[in-house]
């Protein structure tokens, strides 16, 4: 049994962009990943790298997400550089396009708020009328308007994923797929034995993370973390491909650089089921149908659905274990947005062993009944 | 490269890039091609390579065609009708500009 400086229990987005961070700053680390029958929240990602509307009520997460995708530009180029994989990142700034006059209204009303929580920092969007709209994004239908960000942007999330895990190889970085984690220990010496499901012993680290999407509250129960989160499931749509000529992102359909289109958002309860429905799909559909026309004589080339990391804000759950120092773990449903700042910034912090304060909100003592400004 | 295993018994005659093929009735439009010799479907997005049939079965998308003007069918997926016009994909679909709605 090897001793690791980091022991990291996922390999998803979160996993694989710490283990790339810990092995660009010369740690020792080691993901541990259960298979292809894992739910692999990570391979189901629609590929926005987003800001717009996001962190209502927690303006650090707004300030997060915004700094994240401001990272995203040299993190792309260099992740591209290193391992020769292209993220195919495009940050022109994304649009949420309104079907309605009330859409309209209460999308603009939210952003609204978002600026005056941003205080100082400011929040950049800009209003686009039909006509204006009409310009910029020719094949849009007949919609009242959207709203643009330009810190908005996306990617190709599978890429991503490989370019993650090729650039923590390159260093050295040792992944162990097929390895379900059961176990979680602290060692008398303050560091932590790592267990496989069948009781095998299978690493001992001085630090631990625990990214393990959906497997995290078990897990992170072992070692004093609690990990409120569940699954909120989305399904996905993709066409045929076609020449370009959707050149933003927006919050219904994105053209990849293939030519797809995806098609989007869903949300619902459904457990633990990946299971797509008509019902969902044929919403999904028209509403894109609306926004963009041209898509009605598109032919679907496939559907899935995946599993979003929810948190009962939808904000992130960062957290560092009060009974066992060096016990780390971290959950969000934007694993791409954010993946930049996992890799950059989250990783300094465990090497460092403390989340700044500044980051305290992302505690899940938040959730806490007992919890107010004044007993914190 | 390909042979028929039983002769063709009841004949469909359909169009590719302006050669007459001969196939039988139950062919896929792959299947057709593929026996007629045809063994470049489509070209690819960027570039001119040319590709054909991999799996026959609806699932890599190699083999998509243009069938009476309608663009990315795939040929392993359609069958044979008499008279279809069939036409290499070549690149991308050229999606229309609408009309105001």
């Amino acid at each position: 049994m090897k001793d690791y400086d980091v022991a990291i229990i996922g390999g998803g987005l979160l996993g694989s962009a710490f283990a790339w961070g810990l092995a660009d700053r010369g740690l020792r680390s080691v993901v541990f990943d259960e298979g292809d029958n894992a739910i692999r929240t990570a391979r189901g990602n629609f590929g926005l790298v987003w800001v717009q509307g996001k962190g209502l009520g927690m303006p650090e997460y707004a300030r997060w997400t915004l700094e994240s995708s401001r990272q995203w530009v040299g993190f792309a180029e260099r992740l591209r550089r290193e391992t020769g994989v292209d993220t195919q990142y495009h940050r022109d700034g994304g649009f949420v396009i309104c079907l309605d006059d009330d859409d309209f209204d209460s999308n603009v009303g939210l952003l609204e708020q978002l600026r005056r929580e941003a205080g100082d920092g400011g929040y950049e969007f800009e209003i686009v009328e039909h006509v204006e709209l009409r310009r910029r994004i020719p094949i849009v239908g007949d919609v009242p308007g959207a709203t643009y960000c330009p810190h908005d942007g996306h990617c190709n999330p599978l890429r991503l994923l490989r370019a993650l895990h090729t650039g923590y190889l390159n260093r050295g970085g040792e992944y162990r797929p097929w390895t379900r984690i059961g176990g979680l220990q602290a060692r008398a010496d303050g560091g932590f034995v790592v267990s496989a499901v069948d009781g095998k012993v299978v690493a001992a680290a001085a630090k631990l993370i625990v990214a393990a999407g959906h497997g995290s509250r078990e897990l992170g129960s072992q070692v004093g973390l609690q990990v409120p989160i569940f699954p909120e499931q989305g399904q996905v749509v993709v066409t045929e491909k076609a020449a370009p000529v959707l050149n933003y992102p927006t919050n219904y359909v994105r053209q990849t650089d293939a030519g797809n289109f995806l098609l989007g958002p869903s949300s619902k309860n459904a457990g633990f089921d990946t299971s797509t429905e008509p019902a969902t799909l044929r919403d999904i559909t028209a509403n894109c149908v609306r926004a963009f026309p041209l898509l009605d004589d598109f032919r679907v080339q496939r559907v899935w659905a995946a599993l979003r990391v929810m948190t009962p804000d939808g904000f992130p759950v960062y957290q560092q274990s009060d009974s066992h120092p060096g016990a780390f773990s971290f959950a969000c449903h934007s694993g791409v947005t954010l993946a930049a700042n996992h890799a950059l910034e989250v990783t300094e912090w465990v090497v460092r062993g403390d989340i700044p304060e500044r980051y305290r909100p992302f505690h899940p003592r938040r959730f806490d009944v007992q919890a107010n400004p004044a007993s914190r | 490269m390909f042979k028929r295993i039983q002769p063709v018994d009841k004949p469909v005659h359909l169009v590719f890039e302006e050669q007459p093929i001969t196939a039988c009735e139950g062919d896929s439009v792959a299947a057709a091609l593929l026996a007629a010799g045809v063994t470049a479907f489509r070209q690819v997005a960027r570039g001119d390579a040319l590709r054909g049939p991999y799996c026959m079965i609806g699932n890599c998308y190699e083999c998509r065609v243009e069938i009476d003007g309608k663009p990315n069918l795939q040929a392993c997926q359609q069958r044979v009708r008499d008279g279809i016009q069939v036409r290499l994909q070549r690149g991308l679909r050229k999606p229309g500009e609408r009309d105001e709605p």
